[in-house]
């Protein structure tokens, strides 16, 4: 598939004009040098410093308009409009320009889960997801769960269940526990394991760590170990 | 910060293959979960990528009235394991969706792309070799099929032309009606983990015990996903009893080009293949309400 050449004839080639053909983006067309510069600053400042920290190898052709990419998304409920990077991942743009330090960088490669956020409710690694990916999407970190400092249900479960040691691989796993609990669906303990499998803890906490995803999914905060309550085919916890 | 030189979207399926007629060295992206990692890796530079993820023309599956299944490239593995249509008439489908990585890459992952990288292990593979897919391939010069089993040339190499876009992946109703099937991924953890062998087999099942149209169909045993042309043969009519379950077995070795890698020696997965081809049919039998004794 991949043909090594001709890649930076096509960095040289000045303007945009080549991307909003096939794409059909009518902001990128308007994106003159002067204009989006300007648009930039109104939007986000971040957006300009990051520009101007953008990696470039002398000559190799990168300028604002062939690498910048204006989206419109939502983080925690908030409407966000900003220039991103089309080489920058979601997690780097959460991180390192929105400050969402709950969205953590592992592996880098779509395997531990660390980075793991809910793009329109639904768990993806944002480590390998583009920033430009996001654009009308609603996303959600850690950071928005909970609501006038009160933890979530799911949150509730992590912490009487001592499902934390670092913490690392936490945000992760609360956020897929939070789209579990959400989806209404029932999960058996083998469907919980599949479904947190993507999620890696190095601490080795995964008891704990399946007891406060049972919790938060089965009964929302309910304590099976007070009453009497159990499940149908399933061992008490 | 990944190398990417280029980045265009894809508005509509005709204007996607204008574009790629256009830039053949563009890199399509979807899902991204190969693409991607690929980037991170180095093993992509200053990639031109084109991303198809927004065309809704590649979206979604539909099944015909007379059972035909269309399945849309983009469609990810979390689409199809969740499908109440596939879940209940290709379950071996479901099967081999959920054993592919883990659910954040299962959300975004595309059929599609798993096809298309031609990755020997792509988990997809094996089942729908075995289901006798065919893939709808075009380009701005128009559309071709090709059956998947003549689809794949080599390692990671696939019969995909330069501009060319996968825009279906068809199942015909005769190729899983009354069919029953199993697919084993053989790997060393149950989520997260590249399948070291993968098994799929579907067959009939006649009073019990008689197999019929067995299709044998394996994943990293040669350089390409691969069927078992000469298993499959000795397998037709045969009452599946233990022996017979065992030689299918080791005649499905044959069609094998297993290689040594980190992963497990040749002759570990030629072992692999003698003995998990009897037990997937074993358990399309049992799945069939047949014994699969053996």
């Amino acid at each position: 598939m991949r043909e090594g050449k001709g890649i930076s004839e096509a960095m040289r080639m000045p303007g945009v004009k080549g991307l909003s053909e096939a794409e059909g983006l009518s902001e990128a067309e308007g994106m003159s040098e002067a204009e989006g510069m300007s648009e930039v600053k109104g939007i986000s400042e971040v957006g300009v410093m990051r520009m101007s920290e953008v990696k470039r190898k002398p000559g190799d052709g990168t300028t604002p308009e062939n690498v910048l990419r204006k989206i419109s998304f939502t983080v925690n409920g908030k409407a966000l409009t900003l220039y991103v990077d089309i080489r920058e991942s979601l997690l780097e743009v959460l991180r390192e320009r929105l400050g969402f330090t709950g969205v953590k960088k592992g592996c880098g490669v779509g395997e531990c889960g660390a980075c793991t956020v809910l793009v329109d409710g639904t768990p993806i690694d944002s480590c390998i997801y583009l920033a430009v990916w996001a654009d009308g999407r609603e996303i959600r970190t850690v950071e928005g769960l909970a609501v006038d400092g009160q933890l979530s249900p799911v949150q509730e479960a992590f912490v009487e269940e001592g499902a934390i040691q670092c913490g690392f691989c936490t945000p992760g796993l609360v956020l897929s526990t939070t789209a579990l609990a959400e989806s209404g669906k029932e999960y058996s303990r083998e469907e919980i394991k599949r479904e947190l499998s993507g999620h890696f803890c190095r601490c080795t906490g995964y008891q704990n760590i399946l007891k406060a995803a049972e919790r938060a999914v089965h009964e929302g905060g309910h304590r099976c170990a007070h009453c009497e309550h159990e499940r149908e085919g399933e061992k008490r916890i | 910060m990944f190398n990417i030189s280029k980045y265009d979207e894809a508005g509509s399926l005709d204007g996607a293959l204008e574009f790629l007629s256009e830039h053949p060295a563009a890199k399509v992206i979807a899902g991204g979960t190969d693409v991607v990692i690929k980037m991170q890796g180095g093993k992509l530079r200053e990639v031109e990528l084109f991303s198809i993820r927004g065309l809704a023309e590649l979206k979604g599956s539909k099944c015909s009235p007379d059972g035909a299944v269309l399945l849309g490239p983009l469609v990810t593995f979390s689409q199809i394991a969740g499908d109440p249509f596939l879940q209940d008439n290709i379950p071996v489908l479901t099967q081999a969706a959920l054993s592919m990585g883990g659910p954040q890459i299962r959300n975004i992952a595309t059929i599609g792309g798993n096809i298309c990288n031609g990755a020997v292990s792509a988990d997809s593979a094996p089942t729908l070799l075995a289901l006798n897919a065919e893939l709808r391939l075009q380009s701005a010069r128009g559309e071709r099929k090709v059956p998947l089993r003549e689809f794949y040339l080599g390692p990671g190499k696939v019969d995909l032309r330069p501009g060319e876009l996968l825009t279906g992946i068809m199942v015909r109703p005769e190729e899983y009606l009354g069919y029953h099937g199993h697919y084993i991924k053989f790997a060393m953890r149950k989520a997260m983990d590249i399948a070291t062998l993968g098994v799929s087999v579907l067959c009939r099942v006649e009073e019990g015990k008689v197999l019929r149209g067995v299709r044998i169909a394996l994943g990293v045993a040669a350089p390409t996903p691969i069927r078992c042309p000469e298993a499959e043969a000795f397998a037709e009519g045969k009452t599946a009893s233990a022996e017979t379950l065992r030689e299918i077995g080791r005649l499905a070795v044959r069609s094998t080009k297993a290689r040594t890698s980190w992963r497990a020696s040749q002759e570990y997965r030629e072992h692999l293949v003698a003995e998990l081809v009897p037990r997937a049919l074993q358990e399309a039998m049992r799945a069939a309400g047949g014994e699969g004794n053996a």
